[in-house]
């Protein structure tokens, strides 16, 4: 019995982070923020990082979910900007679920000569008069806040939970990049009038796995993030002096720190839980990547709050960057479900609800 | 990532599975006596077949199996599925055992381990004091050598058990010149021992469950010492480790979620049920999704001690997270009963025998005891994120608010 990372997870876990130390350097960031395209994700790539979840016959590397967990909670660390939940995660997985292949795609996206953006929000949750319907293999409708923005392709879901993949530049597409707090994600709107689409699957079991793994992908992210601001908090508290002393000899400042880590690290084994879950243990991985999103959503939120008021008005300067922790956070908790959504979904696959 | 325990510990498994079924008639019922036939009886047939005292030596009154920490496992885990009494507990067995098998003389061990493994001398712990809780080692209750004996003097406070107890161990101060923590020395004495008077104390459960304990001219034999002269502080924290591990415990708030589910399904208002009310439902929710995080660190903690990892920091929040969880998850269920969440005693209309109310304030208790959440949270920051201690103040050197 083991629950833990392999030497060989801890090794991929150090030379990632060793990479976007460099590659996604806080002023790196910033860049990305004015000009967004860097050699974060072309670094990635190198290192394998899209073929983590792409099987050995479609040119991947068959690793586990877990494996990406750890990537994406190195990413969340550093807040790098990286298309890697749309073209490492969710479209491959969708793909692979759904035994599809179209023009050899997976290898292109393990090449990283492709990339999916992920356009499924309105399957669960439409806002405003967002949503897409399909009438004879073709889409109408609006997908809104899609993510990974800036893709060769699109993945779409429409109201019935099926799945297709649409060309960025296909007739009848107009897009448009949407801002939103967390600069180190491009976000964007398409507006859909009767474009042809390829299918991609017509079972809402591929969308759900899709979901799965997005969800436990972004808690991960959150995972990262947070961890980063609360050593970012702890050191600064040492460091600070008020009153002739560090500031973290102040029981105030202490047990904010102390209550930031008896939240935050649980979390990792339930992450942990809910990767192996995925790969594992089908009949608990809907049910632990819903909580462990939902669960991180509000850890994330309590941490990225109390690691900026440790920090007293420094925290609240763009100067310091605290805040790209903050959004980032801020990011995941709101995209591919809220906590709300979350926990009823839960329920429901725990037959919890009438 | 392995969480198959292997082929030898599945029929282990097995093996505990039908023990269990065989002999379930015989376990004791909840809140059987702690003297009672049956559960001594119980006790000893536990031991017997090694599912109490497993790694305790033989010579000791123990089953004697080499530790096999995934073998204990089992046992909890299937006890607990089972709803089955898995032995004694208390300050005796799960404290002060370990202890002497670590600290103790040839002697101590074989004159006190067996009759408190079956049950036959129950203990009281008599640590904290009126002046000394959270700041343990400031505890003023002394013992002064005269010949053979110890003469002890003072008073303890929260002494659970102290009134049904046939033995205590007990931190006393054997040296008063000595900085704080080197004057303490760990003492074990008889219960009967003439100058002991207990003063039962009423907790906000209703029940005496523990007391005030006060020692006036108590005469110990000098050789009832563990470990040596000053060094009880030593000797004292080798146990705290021991008890902040089995408070918080996530099994037991997994078996009381199962119960809230339950009852939600059960409990009505206006013919509708709890759990179909949203707001309620959310709430259950989230504290699952917290108790989900708690047992996947607990499974990480002991994936840590058998492959010798380090889970330091996630096994430093048990005792916060695991009280706290366990608080808020038994006052949902009040809220879910609404005024019926107010019953006590002999309310007829009481649910689950009243444990919800009880399990509530009960884990209060439990919040404070065993060090405060607060000392949890100094201990969190300092020994586990490297923060720095709190200064220290003289005597006196604060004004005492004006009133
Ligand atoms: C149900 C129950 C059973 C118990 N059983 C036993 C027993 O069998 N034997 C035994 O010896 N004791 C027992 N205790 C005593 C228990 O260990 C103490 O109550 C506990 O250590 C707190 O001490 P105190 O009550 O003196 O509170 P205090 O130490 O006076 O604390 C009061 C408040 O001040 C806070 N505080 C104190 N110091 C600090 C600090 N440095 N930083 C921040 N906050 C601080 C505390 O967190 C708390 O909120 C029991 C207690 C309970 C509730």
């Amino acid at each position: 019995m083991e629950f833990g990372l392999s030497e060989e997870q801890t090794l991929l876990a150090d030379s990632i982070n060793r990479f976007l130390d460099e590659a996604s350097s806080l002023d790196r960031v910033r860049q990305f923020v004015t000009a967004p395209e860097t050699d974060v994700w072309s670094g990635l790539v190198e290192l394998g990082v899209p073929g983590i979840l792409v099987s050995e016959a479609n040119g991947g590397l068959s690793m586990t979910a877990l494996d990406a967990v750890i990537v994406a909670e190195a990413l969340g660390s550093h807040t790098a900007p990286a298309p890697f939940l749309g073209s490492a995660v969710m479209a491959p997985v969708a793909l692979q679920a759904a035994a599809k292949n179209p023009g050899d795609l997976l290898a292109a996206l393990v090449a990283g000569e492709h990339r999916v953006g992920i356009a499924v929000g309105e399957a669960f949750a439409a806002r405003v008069d967002a949503g897409i319907t399909a009438s004879s293999g073709r889409l109408s409708g609006k997908a809104l806040f899609v993510l990974d923005y800036g893709a060769d392709s699109y993945l779409v879901a429409d109201g019935n939970a099926n799945l297709y993949l649409v060309a960025a530049d296909a007739k009848g597409l107009e897009s448009r990049p949407l801002t939103t707090i967390d600069r180190t994600r491009r976000t964007g709107e398409l507006v859909l009038k009767g474009v042809a689409a390829e299918r991609v699957s017509d079972d809402p079991a591929v969308l759900r796995k899709a979901l799965d793994y997005g969800r436990v992908i972004l808690a991960a992210d959150t995972l990262g993030a947070a961890q980063n601001m609360l050593d970012q908090a702890v050191a600064y508290a040492n460091e600070r002096e008020q009153f002739n002393r560090p500031i973290g000899s102040f029981q105030a400042v202490k047990h904010m720190c102390a209550e930031m880590a008896a939240h935050l690290e649980p979390c990792r084994a339930l992450i942990w839980y809910a990767a192996h879950a995925l790969d594992e243990l089908p009949d608990e991985a809907t049910l632990y990547a819903s909580h462990t999103k939902a669960h991180l959503a509000e850890v994330g939120k309590f941490v990225a709050k109390t690691a900026t008021e440790v920090h007293g008005g420094m925290g609240f300067t763009d100067l310091l960057g605290l805040h790209y922790w903050f959004k980032r956070i801020g990011f995941n908790r709101q995209m591919l479900g809220t906590p709300e959504l979350l926990r009823d979904d839960a329920a429901r696959v725990q037959g919890l609800v009438a | 990532m392995d969480l198959s325990y292997g082929p030898e510990y599945e029929a282990f498994r097995e093996e505990v599975r039908s023990f269990i079924e065989t002999n379930r008639d015989r376990a004791p019922r909840p809140r059987t006596g702690l003297r009672a036939p049956e559960t001594l009886a119980w006790q000893k047939l536990l031991i017997e077949n090694g599912y109490a005292a497993r790694t305790i030596p033989e010579e000791y009154g123990g089953y004697g199996a080499e530790p096999d920490i995934l073998k204990s496992r089992i046992i909890a885990e299937e006890f607990a599925r089972a709803n089955v009494s898995s032995g004694l507990g208390g300050q005796g067995i799960s404290m002060l055992v370990p202890t002497l098998l670590e600290m103790g003389t040839e002697e101590q061990k074989r004159e006190f381990i067996r009759p408190t493994l079956h049950g036959e001398m129950i203990w009281c712990q008599g640590y904290s004091e009126p002046g000394a809780g959270s700041d343990l080692a400031s505890l003023r209750t002394s013992a002064v050598l005269d010949g053979d004996e110890w003469v002890v003097n003072g008073s303890k406070i929260w002494t659970s058990t102290a009134h049904l107890a046939d033995w205590i161990f007990c931190l006393v101060r054997t040296e008063p010149e000595a900085p704080k923590h080197q004057g303490i020395s760990f003492l074990l004495f008889r219960m009967d021992t003439p100058g002991i008077e207990v003063r039962p104390l009423v907790d906000m459960t209703g029940v005496a469950n523990f007391n005030e304990t006060f020692f006036t001219d108590v005469r110990v034999p000098k050789h009832q010492i563990v470990g040596a002269r000053g060094q009880g502080w030593m000797v004292a924290n080798s146990i705290l480790g021991n008890e902040r591990d089995s408070l918080g415990n996530p099994d037991a708030t997994l078996s009381r979620l199962n119960g809230l589910v339950e009852l939600m399904k059960q409990e009505t208002v206006n013919g509708h049920r709890a759990i179909d009310d949203p707001v309620l439902r959310d709430r259950l929710m989230q504290i699952q999704g917290r108790v989900m995080a708690l047992r996947c660190n607990d499974l990480r903690v002991l994936s840590a001690r058998l492959n010798q990892a380090d889970a330091r920091l996630a096994r430093m929040v048990v005792k916060l997270q695991g009280t706290e969880l366990r608080h808020e998850l038994e006052g949902l269920a009040i809220d879910v009963m609404g005024e019926i969440g107010l019953a006590y005693q002999d309310n007829p209309y009481l649910r689950d025998q009243g444990s919800w109310q009880h399990q509530y304030m009960f884990f209060l208790g439990l919040i404070i005891g065993g060090g405060t959440s607060q000392i949890q949270k100094n201990i969190i920051s300092e020994r586990g994120l490297g923060m720095p201690k709190e200064p220290k103040y003289e005597k006196g050197q604060f004004a005492k608010a004006a009133g």
